[in-house]
């Protein structure tokens, strides 16, 4: 019980400041970036014609919502497994998923993705490894294309899925899972009949955050990415800081900000919030 | 294997089960016969529901071995066991409807689609719960789902159903009523039934046996008969309903019964006992009889009222001996009205055959 609040309160303290500082910092620009998005250069809905027509900003749209899904569906079920151990594991178990779980929260996301430049550029650590060990003879492109930032992405957002799973793994009676052995079910079969489907709160929760979050990355694309696999976030910044082109950028931020919007009213809608943290 | 639709007779030998240092459950050995309704009665903490968990294999013993019908079944993992388990608080599958709560056993079994509808069809109407099919468990009231509860684990026919305080969460009425439905399904399917309660009166009125636990102990096995008239522990006898504990001393035996002295009284009681100085000696307070004096010959002491509670059919007399022993006997209301005045000495008698004796 104590390890049950301590972890939610953690995860509360976590996000507070988070929020507060959004709705302070980003709130009132933004009205700002919507005035640019009917402006600039010239008042009208010019700006969000081109967005729908303009191929290029199509192509990142698409590679966005590619990326998030991959990212979205490989985050969710890495952090199920982590959940499952976090939860039900032995106590030497759950401490070592505690571990895992944190320690990202140390690391600076700089850091995290340069450290996987290193691990999975031509002639980085595994390339290496794979060609002296024989296996490849040409180095794997693993990093510098959307393999590299689907990678990057779920490395960092795997902790913050863990957190709703967990919530939910928890609030499951366990007497339930017994009841399903004890009906004649084997383990794997009452974890798919019964385990999964009574944590797909959960689940849908975990998948929502991990998608917004997803959305608005910037700084592991860039660089994962090397320029090559441009995201929503990363072309709003090349439109407003390379290019003159600030009405552009502004009207991708307003879709891109009523896009994160819609999801969390469905997030609020079908999980209960307090299941989140 | 087990053969479906076939009553199990289960045997524990020496069963054990510690959590740490805890003992929760202490060289338990008990035969449960085929078809039988046993009731496992005990206050809460006594092991009861840890005893069941180790019947359904959900826990594995400290130990000691357990037989199914002759069979070592002691390692055997629960999916494999062919026992029911109605849980407390029921634990149904929360997002699985009714019909498919009960579909679950059979489906695992991989029984043909047609044998499973047959099947739900017959238990969901022998519980009661036509046109309730399509409902989730959380659409369904207390009654409801302790309903769906028995039916999915009774559907695939088990060798025993084993039961959790099944009733605990009821109101009485519905309880009484629920009683009565388990009583009958007992009947109708023939299956071994074991049942935790820590309810006496529900134990004494449903059981074929009762088993009495306390401290992870198994202290007494018998009929409702057997313990409630012969128990063979001042716990038991205390357990299962009132009764007047009078300290003896010089307690013998006597040609052929025993005798013992409560204050300047001699008190006999039928037949030998192997107890033998100090004891007690209970009588239940309905084999008490109240009188005005003493007769001559048989079992009695004086004693006052203290109290008087109105009841409705009877009214019960809280008594005080001399040596300040505390007593308390239901009498008819208008004998009450004749002696309940407060100081009113009295003569309380009992057949000796009414007496237990227990040790000190
Ligand atoms: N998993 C466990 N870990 C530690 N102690 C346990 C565990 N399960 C049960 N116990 C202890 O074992 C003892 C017996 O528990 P059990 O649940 O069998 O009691 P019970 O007779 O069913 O009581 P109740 O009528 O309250 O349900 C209790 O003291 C309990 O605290
Ligand atoms: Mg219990």
């Amino acid at each position: 019980m104590t390890r049950h609040l301590s972890n939610r309160t953690g995860a509360a303290l976590t996000i507070a400041p988070l929020l507060l500082f959004l709705a302070v910092a980003y709130a009132w620009p933004f009205l700002g970036v919507v005035k640019w998005s009917f402006t600039l250069p010239e008042p009208g809905f010019g700006q969000y014609r081109t967005l729908v027509a303009d191929p290029l900003v199509q192509s990142v749209f698409l590679r966005t919502m590619r990326i998030c899904i991959a990212v979205t569906l490989a985050s969710v079920i890495g952090a199920y497994a982590i959940a499952v151990v976090w939860v039900r594991g032995t106590p030497t178990q759950r401490m070592l998923a505690e571990f895992c779980i944190l320690v990202p929260f140390w690391i600076s996301v700089l850091t995290r993705a340069f450290g996987w430049v290193a691990l999975l550029s031509n002639r980085g650590l595994i390339n290496t490894w794979l060609q002296s060990a024989g296996i490849i003879s040409e180095p794997l492109a693993l990093v510098r294309n959307e393999l590299g930032v689907i990678i990057g992405m779920t490395h960092f957002l795997i902790p913050f899925a863990v957190f709703p799973l967990a919530s939910a793994m928890r609030s499951l009676d366990d007497r339930v899972l017994l009841a399903a052995r004890g009906l004649g079910a084997s383990r794997t079969r009452t974890f798919w009949t019964v385990f999964v489907p009574m944590t797909a709160s959960g689940i849908i929760g975990s998948a929502l955050i991990v998608f917004v979050f997803a959305l608005g990355f910037f700084v592991t694309p860039a660089i994962l990415g090397g320029g090559r696999s441009v995201m929503v976030a990363e072309l709003v910044y090349l439109r407003i800081f390379q290019s003159p082109d600030w009405g552009l950028g502004a009207a991708i931020s307003v879709v891109l900000v009523l896009f994160v919007g819609l999801l969390m009213a469905l997030l609020f809608r079908y999980v209960r919030p307090k299941q989140l943290v | 294997m087990h053969q479906p639709g076939r009553a199990a007779e289960i045997k524990a030998i020496g069963i054990g089960r510690n959590f740490g240092t805890f003992r929760a459950l202490h060289d338990l050995t008990l035969d449960i016969g085929r078809g039988e309704f046993l009731a496992l009665l005990g206050p809460s903490g006594s092991g009861k529901t840890t005893f069941l968990m180790i019947l359904a294999g959900f826990l594995p013993p400290s130990a000691g071995r357990l037989f199914s019908d002759g069979v070592d079944i002691t390692d055997r993992p629960a999916e494999l066991r062919s026992a029911g388990m109605v849980f407390q608080g029921y634990a149904l599958f929360p997002h699985m409807s009714v019909e498919a709560n009960i579909a679950f056993p059979l489906k695992v079994r991989k029984m043909a689609g047609a044998d499973i509808k047959r099947r739900v069809t017959d238990m969901v109407e022998r519980v009661g719960l036509k046109g309730h099919e399509h409902k989730l468990p959380s659409q369904l009231s207390g009654g409801q789902q302790q309903r769906v509860a028995l039916a999915r684990a009774l559907v695939f026919e088990p060798g025993v159903l084993l039961l959790d305080e099944p009733f605990s969460a009821l109101d009485k009425s519905l309880r009484g009523q629920m009683q009565d439905e388990v009583k009958r399904l007992h009947e109708e399917t023939g299956t071994t039934f074991v049942f935790v309660t820590h309810d006496q009166s529900e134990a004494l009125a449903l059981a074929s046996r009762i088993a009495i636990f306390n401290h992870g102990e198994l202290l007494q096995v018998g009929t409702p008969q057997d313990v409630y008239d012969r128990p063979e522990s001042r716990f038991v006898a205390e357990f299962l309903g009132e009764i007047n504990m009078l300290p003896l001393t010089n307690v013998r035996p006597d040609n052929g019964s025993t005798t013992g002295v409560y204050e300047d009284q001699t008190i006999s009681l039928r037949g030998r006992h192997d107890v033998s100085g100090d004891a007690f000696l209970a009588v239940r307070p309905e084999h008490m009889t109240i009188r005005t004096e003493s007769a001559p010959g048989e079992n009695g002491i004086a004693a006052t009222t203290t109290a008087a509670t109105y009841l409705g059919s009877m009214t019960k007399l809280d008594l005080s001996t001399r040596q300040g022993t505390r007593l308390s006997v239901s009498v008819p209301n208008e004998m009450a009205a004749r002696v309940s005045g407060s100081g009113n000495q009295v003569w309380l008698t009992w057949p000796a055959e009414r007496g237990i004796l227990l040790a000190r």
